[in-house]
């Protein structure tokens, strides 16, 4: 009987203990958790409310009865955009392009970082390195002046000059669809691999001397060290960075898809990604409803890859894990 | 040795010559370009060695300065304002964050990192800043939406501040009897400087390459800031003398304008600053991502 009496009593004072010890410990933290607040106020604006906002999917938006109050459209918005063959499309478009990136930056990434790893002058490393990070920092509507300039039909550098090496006629590249996937490719290397190749280049530079040396006394040659030695000890890197990259394979660049192609209506076949083609729904369409339901759908399926990616992390190298 | 053994560095050297030019010349086209005689580029296109110097296009963007130094205006002060901003955002996140005995510490860590995982997609992130936070049209929408707080960039900072801010540091202050906020202000933020330049360079960048909130949340010409002049002029040359006061005086204005050297030299314009002081920041700028990827 004693025991039964007692133990909702203790259970009770233990709780009500535990949460005075919690509100002591708040008290006694209060600058740090009012230090947060900004922040905390600024996820909520603009990543939680947005992200109860995905009901918009499910609705059928009218402007007079605004957000909550227009009729439940149910599962409409996504049936009109998967009988639409622009589905198929985007999602298509979105996926080949990266699978093309990844594929195409790790290739060159990774022999740029090799090769600079066998130039011994260190100043001369430092000066490659900057040079191939310029495309990195300039924002897509440089790139898409840059690339405006090679392919103006006009007067491009292209059609102009080097067309005629190859005794070939203009083509008018901004109607020509057909073309675009390679040159997205390019421009989306150009501007990239610069960047992957520094990470590569840091991981390489961070291997112990020692390996190579020993390597080098028993005679392995260059080819030997690079394939024995550098590249398993940053395979690592080189996974993470890559399982990374296709856990938003449903994500594309924005700015290399809208302004590199300078929006052209006839280029859509090959360069509308799912991103563009929300954005030109609401904004140029004004179909809320279905927009959202194809941003929810890249979002829904972005949210398993990354957990899917997270999970194979986690079995190759633990601490590489994001959680 | 063998041929190939000695042929390896100068190959090595070879190849990256290649990379080098890949990367420059662009830059150096569309400069060309902007000085190169408009009535050449007609005849023969354009080229890397202009036939006919004249930077006519120049003296037309001089001759009418005023949208395009608006449009710096804006990108300067939003530049300006939106780093400070960020960077103070995210340091006064990231550091209690870092402290291990922090009461909430992991519901916090999770609302944040959750952000990295999932959306809520464009669209209600447009409509939640457009019709419950009315940022159209104003400053503040080229300052706040998505660019102010990075989860990523709030984990950066987290872990050098747990991993270089000694505990005994923070220990001495607050027995010394400072309160938290003085600890930080004095003794943490000194301590932190390398991580906070980064940061902030990360986020001046992004600032000052903006042209995607402009575009979407802003349409009057006052406002606009010079990535998105750039992307209005490179589609419809025109627009740089829409708002020229009747029509007979646009009309002149287009008929004397070399409409594609002006293109090329507001190109130049805009990049100028950045080409500029990239060889004073492209060091911090390389041991920024380095130190972000090694733990990556």
């Amino acid at each position: 009987m004693a025991a039964l009496s007692s133990t909702p009593i203790t259970t009770a004072t233990a709780a009500s203990s535990r949460s005075r010890i919690f509100w002591k410990k708040v008290k006694k933290y209060r600058a740090l958790l009012l230090m947060t607040l900004p922040g905390l106020a600024y996820l909520i604006m603009n990543n939680y409310i947005p992200m109860y906002g995905v009901i918009l999917a499910f609705k059928d938006l009218n402007y007079v009865q605004g957000i909550w109050g227009s009729p439940w459209a149910g599962t409409g918005n996504f049936k009109f955009l998967f009988h639409s063959p622009d589905a198929y499309l985007i999602t298509r478009n979105t996926i080949l392009y990266n699978a093309a990136f990844i594929v195409v930056n790790l290739v060159l990434a990774l022999l740029a970082a090799l090769l600079v790893n066998e130039i011994k002058e260190r100043a001369i490393t430092r000066f490659y390195q900057s040079t191939f990070l310029l495309p990195h920092i300039i924002s897509m509507v440089v790139v898409a002046y840059l690339v405006y300039s090679f392919l103006n039909v006009d007067s491009g550098l292209v059609n102009r000059q080097i067309a005629k090496w190859f005794g070939a006629g203009a083509i008018s590249w901004y109607n020509e669809p057909a073309y675009w996937p390679y040159i997205l490719v390019v421009v989306n290397a150009w501007k990239n691999v610069g960047y992957l190749a520094i990470i590569y280049f840091a991981a390489i530079i961070g291997i112990d001397k020692e390996y190579y040396e020993a390597a080098t006394i028993d005679g392995a040659s260059k080819w030997r060290q690079m394939t024995r030695i550098t590249l398993p000890l940053i395979a690592p890197v080189i996974i993470v960075m890559t399982l990374l990259a296709i856990s938003s394979i449903m994500r594309s660049d924005f700015g290399l898809f809208y302004q590199v192609p300078m929006n052209s209506g006839p280029l859509l076949p090959t360069t509308n990604t799912i991103d563009t083609y929300v954005y030109r729904a609401m904004i140029m369409r004004g179909d809320i409803g279905m927009s959202a339901a194809a941003g929810f759908y890249q979002s829904v399926v972005c949210f398993v890859l990354i957990l899917g990616a997270n999970l194979a992390v986690r079995r190759i190298s633990k601490e590489d894990a994001l959680f | 040795m063998p041929l190939a053994a000695r042929m390896r560095i100068p190959l090595i050297h070879l190849f990256f010559w290649l990379f080098t030019i890949a990367s420059l010349l662009p830059f150096l086209l569309v400069f060309m370009v902007s000085i190169t005689d408009e009535s050449s580029i007609l005849q023969q296109g354009y080229a890397l060695i202009p036939s006919k110097l004249n930077f006519a296009a120049y003296r037309f963007l001089f001759n009418d300065f005023s949208q395009i130094a608006r449009s710096y205006g804006v990108t300067i002060l939003v530049t300006l304002i939106g780093t400070v901003a960020s960077v103070l955002i995210t340091a006064l996140f990231a550091y209690p964050l870092s402290r291990r005995d922090l009461p909430l510490r992991r519901t916090l860590s999770f609302l944040l990192f959750f952000t990295m995982l999932f959306s809520g997609g464009m669209v209600p992130w447009y409509i939640t800043y457009v019709t419950m936070i009315g940022l159209k049209n104003t400053l503040l929408a080229m300052i706040i939406p998505n660019l102010l707080l990075s989860a990523f960039n709030v984990l950066l900072m987290r872990s050098f501040f747990a991993g270089t801010i000694p505990e005994s540091v923070v220990e001495s202050g607050t027995i010394d009897g400072a309160s938290e906020l003085t600890v930080f202000l004095k003794l943490v933020v000194p301590l932190s400087a390398p991580i906070m330049a980064t940061i902030g360079l990360f986020n001046l960048l992004a600032y000052w390459n903006d042209w995607y909130n402009c575009m979407l949340f802003v349409d009057t010409p006052g406002l606009m800031n010079i990535q998105y002049l750039m992307t209005k002029t490179l589609n419809n040359v025109q627009f740089l003398i829409m708002k020229a006061e009747t029509s007979s005086q646009a009309g002149e204005l287009i008929a004397s304008m070399p409409t594609e050297t002006v293109r090329m030299a507001l190109a130049m314009i805009g990049i100028a600053p950045l080409l500029v002081a990239y060889p004073f920041f492209q060091k911090y700028y390389i041991s920024g991502i380095t130190s972000g990827a090694v733990k990556g």
